[in-house]
């Protein structure tokens, strides 16, 4: 795929716009919100990222990556123009259609607002099948939140409930969002539970002190999603290696309910 | 197919052998070596054993390469090029001498890879392997295969079995198409089946274990103490997985030389430390503890359920390869009774 437009996030996180070089590939090409993909720099080797676009958004897909290894350093150097390889899409996704009819709560910390940033558009724009919308993000300080034109234009939205966060020192001095861990920003904004869906992601030390607070407002574990993410190399159950028990999270994941994660063993 | 049943004699089967060879069929057959045994590819006649209880390596990678080329690929200025491996050149091989757990050891792999996803590297040479196999008249301490719902004579996976007689002849078992196709361009060599049967001239396994026990215990073993005790003395080598003929744990990695490069498919082992490490530091499973455990509840447990069969035929590599003495035997012994 081509690097069509590449967008500086945040420190070393960029957003890269891909769009498929043979239009036969193009056009055989669908995925849903949930899905992730395989991405790679010739002779550097794979890396696994969701698919961070919406699937209502025709014509390209967009992954954010922050460089930490030897693939997502190779990643970073690109210029746009230049081609990486892609195969995809794997995993199961986020079930938007039983969410019809519900209000939706979304809780991101830090870089895992991208697997949840193709649920969040694809749910806006098909906005009039859900009820209110509210998205809790932190990050640890202003500069490491991410997507942040698209930030702004969630909180102009009129029925987009928007709460950003940073943690206790990551503020600026024209910061004007709240100041505090996700889970105590959660316990503040308190949302209803009634006829809510919530979809947690971020660092497992966020989610852990998510869920008794999502517990606390009432939510049940089957209406409480979120995505995992192992590593991962084949991406179709085979490698061996992101398997939680008997589950693999690139087959029976990414996206898993707090119900089914509770029956899962602790390996993940 | 119904399984045809023959006889062909000692010097029939060199016969046979050289007829392969002189089709051109590459032949894998297990040769004896400086007190080692090890299938080799082509050797001559006089070379093949009969006798061995075990070769080191199993033959898994007859179907799964150690390392497999998964894509070709040129990168420069103008882009990258990209070119698939051509699957159809994958060549016709003949294993010959092969061991009913060994032959078994197939249909393990095939379980992984072609449980969902048909995997067409593995699928292709899968295809291409005609199993001509030897029923065992010797065993030692570490062979289990009764355990695991096999046996020393056993006709899984096999396409011919061979068993040897008291007279020094063998007895033929035809058991598919594709050996039934050997059997009949080389007809004048078998002959009709002799009353003798293979169940007087098989090596004594006796069973040790259910595995069904085993499965049944591990469901809620998960927490035991079990895994710490036993896995004390592991140094996570991978040597097990190596030689194991059903572990199918792999890496991809990419090698480059120039602008030219491919795409590797290794063996990997879920044994090594950095097997499961996330980027970011994290480890789902950080200690050896949890890394044996996957490896036990993977074979005895995720397997049966998500694949449909056990992911071990009790051929003992394992323990005979370990350098800590970890002994997989006692240690299945153990678990039956958790």
């Amino acid at each position: 795929m081509e690097v069509e437009k590449i967008t500086e996030e945040a420190p070393e996180v960029k957003t890269f716009r891909l769009k498929f070089k043979n239009p036969e590939d193009a056009e055989k090409f669908e995925f849903k919100a949930g899905q992730f993909g395989e991405y790679s720099v010739m002779g550097e080797g794979e890396s696994t990222f969701c698919i961070a676009s919406a699937p209502t958004r025709k014509g390209y897909i967009e992954c954010t990556f922050r460089k930490a290894g030897r693939v997502t350093g190779a990643l970073a150097n690109l210029e746009e123009g230049e081609t990486i390889g892609f195969r995809g899409p794997y995993g199961n996704v986020f079930p938007i259609d039983e969410w019809k009819g519900k209000n939706l709560l979304y809780i991101a910390g830090g870089i895992a607002l991208p697997p949840m940033r193709c649920v969040i558009w694809n749910t806006l724009d098909l906005r009039e099948n859900y009820k209110d919308i509210t998205i809790i993000y932190g990050a640890r300080s202003v500069e490491d939140l991410v997507y942040k034109n698209e930030l702004k234009e969630w909180e102009e939205r009129p029925d987009v409930k928007l709460v950003t966060t940073v943690d206790p020192g990551g503020q600026t001095p024209d910061w004007k969002g709240e100041i505090g861990f996700v889970p105590t920003v959660l316990e503040k904004v308190a949302p209803s539970s009634k006829d809510t869906i919530a979809i947690v992601c971020g660092p497992p030390i966020m989610i852990k002190y998510t869920f008794p607070v999502l517990e606390k407002l009432g939510f049940t574990d089957e209406t409480i999603y979120t995505t995992l993410e192992n590593r991962m190399k084949c991406g179709f159950g085979k490698c061996g290696r992101c398997n939680v028990g008997k589950y693999f999270v690139c087959k029976d994941g990414p996206v898993f309910t707090l119900k089914q994660l509770k029956e899962l063993p602790d390996e993940y | 197919m119904e399984i045809e049943k023959k006889l062909i004699k000692k010097a029939s089967l060199e016969k046979l052998f050289e007829k392969l060879q002189a089709k051109g069929n590459k032949i894998f057959a297990p040769v004896s070596k400086d007190g080692k045994t090890e299938f080799q590819y082509n050797p001559s006649y006089a070379e093949v054993t009969y006798d061995h209880i075990q070769t080191t390596q199993s033959l898994k990678n007859t179907v799964f390469p150690k390392i497999e080329n998964l894509i070709r690929f040129k990168t420069d200025r103008s882009g990258v090029e990209v070119t698939e491996v051509d699957l159809t050149q994958v060549q016709s091989l003949v294993l010959w001498g092969v061991h009913p757990c060994d032959a078994a050891g197939f249909n393990a792999l095939k379980s992984i890879f072609m449980w969902d996803y048909k995997d067409e590297y593995f699928n292709s040479r899968l295809q291409k392997i005609a199993v001509i196999g030897l029923s065992c008249h010797k065993s030692d301490d570490n062979c289990f295969c009764t355990s695991v719902g096999l046996n020393p004579g056993g006709t899984q996976g096999c396409d011919i079995l061979l068993t040897k007689l008291s007279s020094g002849d063998f007895l033929a078992e035809i058991i598919t198409e594709k050996g039934k196709a050997i059997v009949t361009e080389a007809s004048e060599l078998f002959e009709t089946a002799p009353s003798e049967t293979k169940e007087g001239n098989l090596a004594q396994v006796n069973q040790q274990f259910s595995h069904e026990k085993v499965t049944k215990n591990l469901a809620g073993a998960f927490e035991h103490p079990f895994w710490v005790e036993n896995s004390l003395r592991c140094i996570g080598c991978g040597a097990c997985a190596f030689v194991c003929p059903a572990c199918a744990c792999f890496d991809i990695q990419d090698e480059t030389k120039g602008k030219n490069g491919k795409r590797l498919r290794c063996w990997d082992s879920c044994g090594f430390g950095l097997f499961t490490i996330h980027t970011s530091g994290h480890n789902p499973r950080e200690v050896q503890s949890q890394r044996w455990r996957q490896r036990i509840l993977h074979k005895f447990s995720y397997m049966p359920e998500r694949n449909e069969s056990l992911g071990c035929i009790g051929c003992g590599r394992c323990s005979r390869a370990c350098p800590v003495d970890m002994n997989i035997l006692e240690q299945l012994v153990s678990l039956e009774k958790l």
